[in-house]
């Protein structure tokens, strides 16, 4: 296909859209959003060439307030259509992205799988420990004894899901961490995750101040990870041990085999017919 | 005496080789120039269950099992009481047995037929390398006088793979077998093939419907497998990749049809194929498919029911789920296959509608049309091949989901500058932007069921054969039987016209109407214990004052000799 004539570089702004955010104000989503639309700018991706794919929940009506393809689709099953979309048009750029409920929970099977068929895309997860779309309750990240939801009156009592430990085990091979306070760091791990051959698994802290207000301290307490990435499975582990939520950065890259099937026509209908002849 | 088709039954434990001595028959007979099919059922076991082939070889195309057996050659008498209801023997029959499988069980001995024992395992033992199922292959191809040089042929193709070695022992095991069969006492013959000249092809149901999406311009399918829908996908793996498509195996159902409707996005026609269970969890994504307006086909195969039911055996229970499985109003294609080498033409141009028509196609087979082989004239080639509206490049102030006279809005295929978009499940105004305005549903709620209604799928709605006053109106697996019946009936003088619907929905009331024209009464024959295909006919059809119905629920086949007698009790 025709691609857009060889353009000046692109701004940010040129990626975005002129709809209008559902979100809150103050979400941590606006500068996630910031963030992608920074990366796409930064490796001036034509935009009929790149597809942002999403499920459902706050954060996954991010595609419509991007300017290049998108799809909106069903809870949960982000990752199940940008493999889809990527398998079969590998000349594409896949970013799925979502939130935690949509992507560890519903879509927990997909995240699992994802990791582990390693088809070139990047994965980009707005992580606020609540769901906010349906007013406020327990998601996979948040703490068992978050009790300010009405659906678990008394707190979940059930350990958080550890997106980044459950990525680095299923084979991931990118793993890194980011916080909507720091758009331009967030925009340079997804320009990595990009380039990174294979899945990529960019969690982005971003609070969510209606359910969770107390999220606006995180600015507080995120920092840059203390150490070096690593292209070691063992010592990204071990990391992950002590490693309380907050810690920014790269944290594996690795080097595992990419899912890309060839797409090349080897034989003919005509051809596949004699396997029916008698 | 000497048949224009005869019908036989292989049973055995897992492991004697029932479904390979049945394949190699009906291979052999189809080199021999004969017409033929293969049904098979088999208990849940993965290994060492009871299994059964039943073929029927025949002069001419034959799409259904006869009423009843001719020759029954047991290799043992493991849990054959299991299938005993599947084995219509009589007075008439040939029961071949093993000397040392013990006493003939009651449910055998009952039948009338004649039993002879044979020393089969101690035969097989004679030969080195020597295999039971070789041996009872070789007696079945000396009663039929088969030729010698189609079963070497046969054996030298299955058995290539293992050696000249597992060549040789297996046709020394056959030539015993041809040998034993001259103690046997039997006038069983099939007359003399007269095919030879005409191309045939020898294919299962799920590998036609497979062929059929390849033809029909498909080049990605996302795949989790469930019987009996699993060849379905086996046969595309392969295939895909030859042709310059790929095959991903997902994670599951609800990521199988999602994957698809991704490719589908990317401009790839995609398919995938499950049964009863798998199209359940895939009906929330199906009305992504609807809504979204991307084109995709599920293929399913259905099987006994509800629940994980009988998922070896055939039932038409899941067209009720097909038709009105989905939350919302959410308009789509629903056709059948009617014949095993239908599976073919209607998963053709099922993925043709889809693509035509940008919504989600369901193709309805089942696993006697799925898992069964025949033997039959090649089928046409039609030319329904995927073509999707879209736009092109440099396209300005492009709307996704624009009204348009046909109700086809053109679609941006992702790499076309000017035509990004999003495409969602949220209802949307024209121009694809999320809205909850009444008026915007309106608008997409009449394009998105104008596009399917305003379509003409011409002649290619209904099988409609005979004219007469009273008419079988039937869908499906069931229509093989009510073929063979209505021909039967014919011979003796009684006409009866045969409406066997392919396309369900949209209903074509405007063209049933028509074929139904100085109908005085009709037949509804299906194979569903709740009556799903007369409940459809009743709410979106006009039928006579008349209506008899023959239903019953899998996993028993509708024989041709049943309808038969429904036509001659119809007062």
């Amino acid at each position: 296909m025709t691609t857009e004539a060889a353009t000046p570089k692109r701004t940010a702004k040129e990626y975005k859209s002129d709809y209008k955010p559902v979100w809150c104000p103050g979400c941590g989503d606006f500068s996630v959003l910031s963030a992608v639309t920074k990366a796409m700018a930064e490796l001036n991706l034509p935009r009929e060439d790149c597809a942002v794919i999403s499920g459902i929940g706050c954060s996954s009506r991010i595609p419509a307030y991007t300017s290049v393809y998108g799809f909106h689709g069903i809870h949960g099953r982000a990752l199940a259509l940008a493999t889809g979309l990527k398998v079969s048009r590998p000349d594409l750029t896949v970013i799925a992205t979502g939130g935690d409920g949509d992507g560890f929970s519903i879509g927990g099977n997909h995240f699992i799988h994802a990791c582990r068929r390693n088809v070139d895309m990047t994965y980009v997860v707005m992580d606020n420990e609540v769901y906010g779309m349906t007013k406020g309750q327990a998601s996979p990240t948040t703490a068992p004894d978050w009790d300010k939801s009405k659906l678990t009156p008394q707190g979940t009592g059930v350990n958080p899901f550890n997106p980044m430990a459950v990525a680095l085990a299923s084979g991931a091979n990118f793993i890194a961490r980011g916080f909507s306070g720091d758009p331009n760091g967030a925009a340079k791990l997804i320009v990595e995750g990009i380039k990174h051959p294979g899945f990529s698994l960019i969690q982005i802290l971003s609070p969510c101040v209606t359910f969770r207000p107390e999220q606006r301290d995180w600015k507080g307490v995120v920092r840059p990870a203390p150490v070096e990435a690593t292209d070691d499975s063992a010592r990204a582990a071990r990391r992950l041990m002590s490693d309380d939520g907050f810690n920014t950065g790269v944290l594996y890259y690795g080097h595992r085999k990419v899912y890309e099937p060839k797409l090349e026509e080897k034989a003919t209908l005509a051809d596949l017919e004699q396997g029916f002849a008698i | 005496m000497s048949a224009e088709s005869i019908s036989i039954a292989f049973t055995g434990a897992g492991g004697a080789g029932v479904m390979t001595a049945g394949q190699m028959l009906l291979d052999t007979a189809a080199k021999a120039g004969y017409y033929g099919l293969m049904t098979r059922s088999s208990g849940p076991q993965i290994r060492g269950g009871e299994a059964a082939a039943f073929l029927r070889l025949a002069v001419d195309p034959v799409n259904c099992p006869d009423d009843r057996l001719d020759l029954h050659l047991a290799f043992d008498w493991m849990n054959v009481e299991r299938f005993a209801a599947e084995l219509p023997l009589d007075g008439n029959s040939l029961v071949i047995c093993d000397e040392a499988a013990g006493d003939v069980p009651e449910v055998i001995a009952a039948t009338g037929a004649k039993i002879v024992a044979v020393p089969l395992k101690d035969t097989a033992k004679s030969v080195e390398g020597g295999r039971l199922n070789m041996v009872g292959l070789g007696i079945v191809g000396g009663l039929l006088n088969l030729s010698e040089k189609a079963v070497v042929a046969v054996v030298e193709k299955a058995l290539k793979r293992k050696g000249q070695e597992a060549v040789d022992s297996s046709i020394a095991g056959y030539k015993a077998g041809v040998e034993l069969s001259k103690t046997v006492q039997s006038d069983l013959a099939l007359n003399e093939a007269k095919a030879e000249d005409v191309e045939r092809w020898n294919m299962s149901g799920n590998e036609a419907a497979g062929f059929g999406a390849l033809r029909g311009g498909v080049r990605f399918c996302a795949a989790y497998p469930i019987t009996p829908a699993t060849e379905v996908l086996e046969y595309l793996a392969p295939n895909l990749d030859k042709v310059g498509g790929t095959l991903v195996q997902a994670e599951d159902e609800l990521a199988s049809i999602v994957q698809i409707i991704g490719g589908s996005f990317g401009g790839t026609p995609s398919i995938t194929a499950t049964s009863g269970p798998g199209l359940a969890l895939m009906m929330e994504a199906l009305g992504l498919a609807v809504s979204s307006e991307t084109p995709v086909t599920v293929v399913n195969v259905q099987r006994g029911g509800p629940s994980t039911g009988i998922p070896t055996k055939s039932e038409q229970s899941d067209l009720n789920i097909a038709l009105h499985g989905m939350h919302g109003d959410a308009p789509h294609i629903v056709t059948a296959a009617n014949s095993i080498s239908d599976c073919l033409f209607t998963t053709q141009w099922s993925v043709f509608l889809a693509e035509r028509l940008q919504t989600a196609s369901i193709v309805l087979t089942d696993q006697s049309l799925g898992q069964s082989r025949i033997i039959d004239d090649k089928p046409a080639d039609l030319a329904f091949i995927a073509k999707r509206e879209t736009v092109e490049a440099g396209v300005e102030n492009y709307h996704r989901y624009a009204v348009t006279a046909s109700g086809v809005s053109p679609m941006a295929i992702p790499g076309t500058p000017g035509g990004q978009y999003v495409a969602d499940g949220l209802e949307t105004a024209t121009n694809g932007r999320p809205s909850s305005a009444a008026e915007d549903h309106a608008i997409q709620l009449d394009k998105r069921e104008r596009k399917l209604m305003d379509f003409d799928y011409g002649n290619h709605w209904a099988d409609i054969e005979g004219d007469a006053d009273v008419a079988i109106i039937t869908w499906g697996s069931s229509t093989a039987p009510v073929r063979e019946a209505i021909s039967r009936v014919e011979a003796d003088g009684k006409k009866i016209k045969l409406i066997s619907l392919r396309l369900l929905m949209p209903a074509q009331t405007e063209k049933f109407d028509e074929a139904l024209k100085g109908i005085k009464k009709v037949l509804v024959i299906e194979q569903s214990h709740s009556k799903q295909f007369y409940r459809y006919l009743r709410a979106y059809y006009d039928l006579p004052k008349d209506v008899k119905l023959f239903n019953r629920p899998g996993p028993l086949a509708i024989r041709p000799g049943e309808i038969v007698e429904q036509i001659e009790s119809w007062s």
